[in-house]
């Protein structure tokens, strides 16, 4: 029987399990030193915020693994020797393989700052770094300050966990409005306000220029690059993005780049050694993709894929429309398709924003401006219907349709106001057009002929 | 501060400690509730309108404020920080305290009135006899046990209720279901029954006496509605009775059907109904608390269908009892009863092997299969069998045995007094007959569902936490599929917590909507339907 090994347990490792034994009776191995049990990364905030236990974030009851014969090994891979086709754990066990599925994710960037290594300085990515932020954070007589460096989806989580316990928050963003590398500048705009709104001490066109220690090795303090403030905290959280966790790979044969480098079919250089999710850098972007997506759907995607390859369906990696979601402190984010802020966008990628007068809403649509073919939305507040958008993008529905039928892409619960007749009436003003909404239909909607 | 253990369970702290308006919202509070208690133990109030105002304003008022401090400067969005890090929501003592508190009242409440007050006959002691001048404002009758009862269910209902209002103010369909069951606890379950019995020997009823009636409440929740005492009392009063003795049979075989099918059953269950009422406001604070373990839910769907058979037999044991022999006298005779129910239960029982069988679980089958045999070999038992016994008991030891075990201990003692044990709805998920008999329906024909939002979920369980009834949202909603469950009693509050927008609650057409397949758009569309190749 073919055994195949999986090294890590996250989305993309579970996943890929998963499907084989939906397909095979293949032998499968999951490895992770991280936990015991496949938990959501995504949801370890709300274990210090005190939503949910740690035990609430495992999407399977922990009989599950045994039922499905999928054997999980908790230790630490050092080596992969492709030449036997054995992988080597911390404490000198050897696994030998048959596959190799390497889905080891992300760990946080540090860029060599000065004293990025002290006590109390610390990324947010594993469950390991939850618990030191517990030590390091407990409350706010232990954390009196804390400084979070980089603005991105990380940075703006810790800065919300962090405020459920009343800790004061610096947050140092070095571009000059949160985000803006992905968010067209009036979303980022109103998200400034909502950082600002909850008490975060947001300072923008802020970057890092050193980490100060006291006499014991902790943190003492933050120097900004830009003005040369000190800012004194207990705790810096650095999340200023993820890079590939493979340092164990580098004196495999295995070719590596920022990550471990695939080909469409999830393949690295060696054979029978495939790598997933995170940590897998294409040889070339797919679309508008970046080589290395450090997204959960990503994983998960890859993971569906790779099962198939590995039962004997050979299959390429061939994601779909992009999408992805996250939450601003309040406030929900989706996307679907492409929306460029204005420093990347291409000249013909046109943009129509709407934002509610007084509530944080606003969505952001980008159409072609030749073609008037829809190209993505960016939504923010008002929850959208992934189905319908995908369809339109596939379809490639031209902006004045999906004007006129956004009641159909509405998610929001029910009785929850809709504003989709001002965001066409500025749209009409805006573009010279006239364009009349639609009502919403079941029928459109289900796809009931 | 090495306090971590492997399991991970953090010993955080609230994320913030009580503020002074909540230290003093608390003294508020309990001073309105020590009234109550020392009414408890006689002491003689001098005048009792005035103390039960007080005791009861004072009750409103430390809730409200209590609530007030801790939502009013907050940003309108999801309120659940240090849900887990408080003992009275984890389980923590405070948990423990109050529940023993609760499971004592209504232990108290349900087989020791006497220590309430309860006289039996002469004047009302104790705290009942505090609550005699609103019963004599409403009704003109002097107060019982369970007036008292209804009095403080309400104030529950509605003190928590705006505390829940504050909590969801930016979600419109959290804030219109909850003033909805407001409304009906307020009116149909207070204030309409106890103005009714003004009517009482009035010549609109030919002089005759209504049952206390809530409308809402409905067989087979409201499972006496067709004992004997309660028919004589309808029948005995005019053409008023003869209606509500027709709007009880039409509420559960006309409109809750087509209510149902439209809106899913929580057009009762979380709108209207009292006991999720309470559930949906006093009981906010323990919806986390429900055990969402493949174990309990093949328990809950045994115990709750098992109480659906119990109080059918039941009722078409105690309704057979009253009924007479003679065709010439009334049309409706022991045996033509008993063959209308047995035609009936065929019916469902054909209709959902004959079309929905391919929905129903191996074990569900099973079941159905076993429990339709027993019912008719008890129902053709009375046609081999002397007078008096139906289904072997005695309808009488039926009666008593389901209000006992049913209607008290469960709904009461463990449904409400184990809130912060079990969490809020462990009467609608394990015991309520009514929630079970809509949840049929709703499983296998209504329109309505929760739809997940093609592959936006990230798996992170805020859903199958806070399902109150003990749902696994998640494992539905990782896989792209709808969520169509038999308990779901539509609250809506995982769509509310979602951080992604995953989940929405309508009502669309049948077709697709229960879609087992494995739906996750972004991937590649054939691999899509390769996947979902069985």
């Amino acid at each position: 029987m073919e055994h195949i090994v999986i090294i890590g347990n996250g989305i993309a490792g579970v996943t890929t399990a998963r499907h084989i034994r939906k397909l095979s009776n293949k032998k499968i191995t999951l490895i992770s030193a991280e936990s015991e049990y496949f938990f959501s990364r995504t949801a370890l905030m709300y274990v210090y915020m005190g939503h949910m236990k740690f035990e609430h974030t495992q999407p399977y009851e922990n009989w599950f693994w045994k039922k499905n014969n999928i054997q999980l090994v908790k230790g630490y891979v050092n080596q992969v020797n492709p030449e036997e086709k054995v992988v080597t754990l911390s404490d000198s066990t050897s696994i030998s393989y048959d596959k190799l599925v390497i889905a080891t994710g992300s760990k946080p960037n540090k860029f060599g700052w000065p004293g990025q290594d002290l006590d109390g300085v610390q990324g947010l990515y594993s469950k390991q770094d939850l618990e030191l932020l517990e030590q390091n954070a407990p409350n706010n007589k232990v954390c009196k300050r804390a400084v979070i460096v980089g603005g991105g989806l990380i940075g703006i989580e810790l800065a919300e966990m962090l405020r459920t316990r009343n800790i004061p928050v610096t947050f140092l963003v070095r571009e000059s409005s949160f985000w803006n590398g992905i968010l067209p500048s009036g979303e980022s705009q109103m998200i400034n306000e909502h950082i600002m709104e909850h008490h975060i001490d947001l300072r923008l066109n802020a970057s890092l220029q050193e980490i100060k220690p006291d006499e014991n090795g902790r943190v003492k303090s933050v120097v900004i690059a830009e003005t040369g403030e000190e800012i004194v905290c207990n705790l810096v959280g650095l999340t200023a993005g993820v890079t590939p966790n493979i340092d164990f790979l580098k004196d495999s044969d295995i070719e590596l780049g920022r990550g471990v480098k695939v080909n469409r079919f999830l393949e690295t250089n060696v054979k029978d050694i495939y790598a997933i999710g995170d940590c897998a850098e294409q040889h070339e972007a797919i679309g508008n993709r970046r080589p290395i997506e450090a997204v959960w759907y990503t994983g998960r995607m890859m993971g569906e894929t790779l099962a198939q390859t590995l039962c004997g369906n050979p299959t390429e990696y061939r994601p779909g429309h992009w999408f992805n979601s996250a939450k601003f402190l309040d406030i929900e984010y989706q996307t679907y398709g492409w929306v460029f802020p204005e420093k990347t966008k291409m000249d013909n990628e046109m943009h129509f924003h709407w934002r509610h007068p007084h509530k944080k809403l606003c969505i952001t649509i980008a159409f072609d401006q030749s073609t008037q073919i829809f190209l993505g939305i960016n939504t923010f507040g008002i929850r959208m219907r992934h189905e319908i958008f995908d369809r339109w993008l596939t379809e490639k529905r031209s902006i004045d349709h999906v004007m006129a039928h956004m009641a159909d892409a509405n998610f929001d619960p029910e009785f929850y106001r809709t504003f989709e007749s001002e965001i066409v009436s500025k749209f009409n003003v805006q573009f010279g057009k006239n364009i009349q909404t639609q009502k919403k239909s079941l029928k459109r909607i289900f796809h009931i002929a | 501060m090495n306090t971590i253990d492997k399991s991970m369970a953090l010993t955080g702290q609230p994320p913030q400690n009580l503020t002074l308006g909540q230290k003093l919202a608390t003294l508020l509070g309990i001073s309105g509730l020590g009234i109550l208690l020392l009414a408890v133990f006689n002491v003689s109030f001098p005048n009792k309108g005035l103390w039960l105002s007080i005791s009861l304003a004072a009750i409103i008022l430390g809730t409200l404020w209590f609530s007030w401090e801790a939502y009013a400067n907050k940003i309108p969005g999801i309120k659940n920080d240090g849900v887990w890090f408080k003992s009275i929501s984890s389980r923590g003592l405070w948990g423990w305290v109050a529940g023993l508190a609760l499971t004592g009242f209504y232990i108290v409440l349900y087989f020791y009135p006497e220590y309430l007050g309860l006289t039996g006959d002469g004047d009302n002691k104790g705290v009942i006899a505090l609550f005699d001048p609103l019963s004599k404002l409403l009704s003109g009758n002097a107060a019982s046990q369970w007036f008292v009862y209804g009095t403080l269910y309400t104030v529950a209902i509605l003190a928590f209720g705006i505390k829940f209002l504050w909590k969801y103010r930016h979600n419109r369909y959290e804030r219109l279901r909850t003033m909805s069951v407001m409304f009906f606890q307020m009116a149909f379950a207070f204030l309409i029954p106890e103005l009714m019995a003004r009517l009482n020997g009035h010549k609109i009823l030919n002089g005759g006496s209504l049952p206390y009636y809530d409308l809402k409440n409905i067989w087979p929740l409201n499972y006496y509605n067709f004992e004997g005492y309660r028919i004589k009392a309808f029948l005995s009063s005019g053409n008023i009775g003869f209606a509500l003795l027709v709007f009880g049979i039409v509420s559960i075989f006309v409109i809750t059907p087509i209510l149902t099918y439209k809106y899913g059953k929580r057009w009762y269950c979380s709108w209207v109904c009292g006991c999720g009422g309470l559930a949906e406001t006093a009981g906010d604070s323990f919806r986390q608390l429900s055990d969402k373990s493949l174990k309990a839910w093949k328990i809950e769907r045994w115990v709750v269908h098992s109480v659906v058979v119990f109080v059918t037999l039941m009722t078409t044991a105690v309704i057979y009892s009253y009924l007479g022999n003679d065709t010439s006298k009334y049309w409706l005779t022991k045996s033509t009863f008993l063959i209308g129910v047995g035609i009936l239960l065929t019916l469902i029982f054909g209709w959902i092997m004959l079309f929905k069988r391919k929905q129903l679980q191996k074990d569900a089958q099973y079941g159905a299969i076993g429990y339709f045999v027993i019912i008719m070999a008890l129902i053709g038992f009375h046609f081999f069998s002397g007078e008096g016994y139906v289904f072997l008991f005695k309808s009488e030891t039926l009666r008593k045995t389901y209000s006992f075990l049913i209607g008290s201990i469960f709904s009461g003692v463990i449904g409400t007094g184990f809130y912060p044990i079990f969490g809020s709805r462990v009467w609608c998920r394990f015991g309520c007959p009514m929630a079970a008999i809509m949840g049929v329906q709703q499983k296998l024909f209504s329109r309505f569902r929760i739809t997940t939002n093609g592959g936006q979920c990230i798996s992170c369980g805020n859903c199958s936490t806070y399902c109150e009834m003990g749902i696994d949202v998640r494992s539905y909603a990782q896989k792209g599929e709808n969520i169509v469950r038999a308990s779901c009693v539509g609250c809506g509050i995982c769509s509310a917590v979602c951080p992604r927008g995953v989940l929405k609650l309508e009502n669309g057409p049948l077709e697709g909507r229960i879609d087992s397949n494995q739906v996750l758009l972004g991937n590649d569309v054939d691999l899509m339907s390769l996947v979902n190749q069985k």
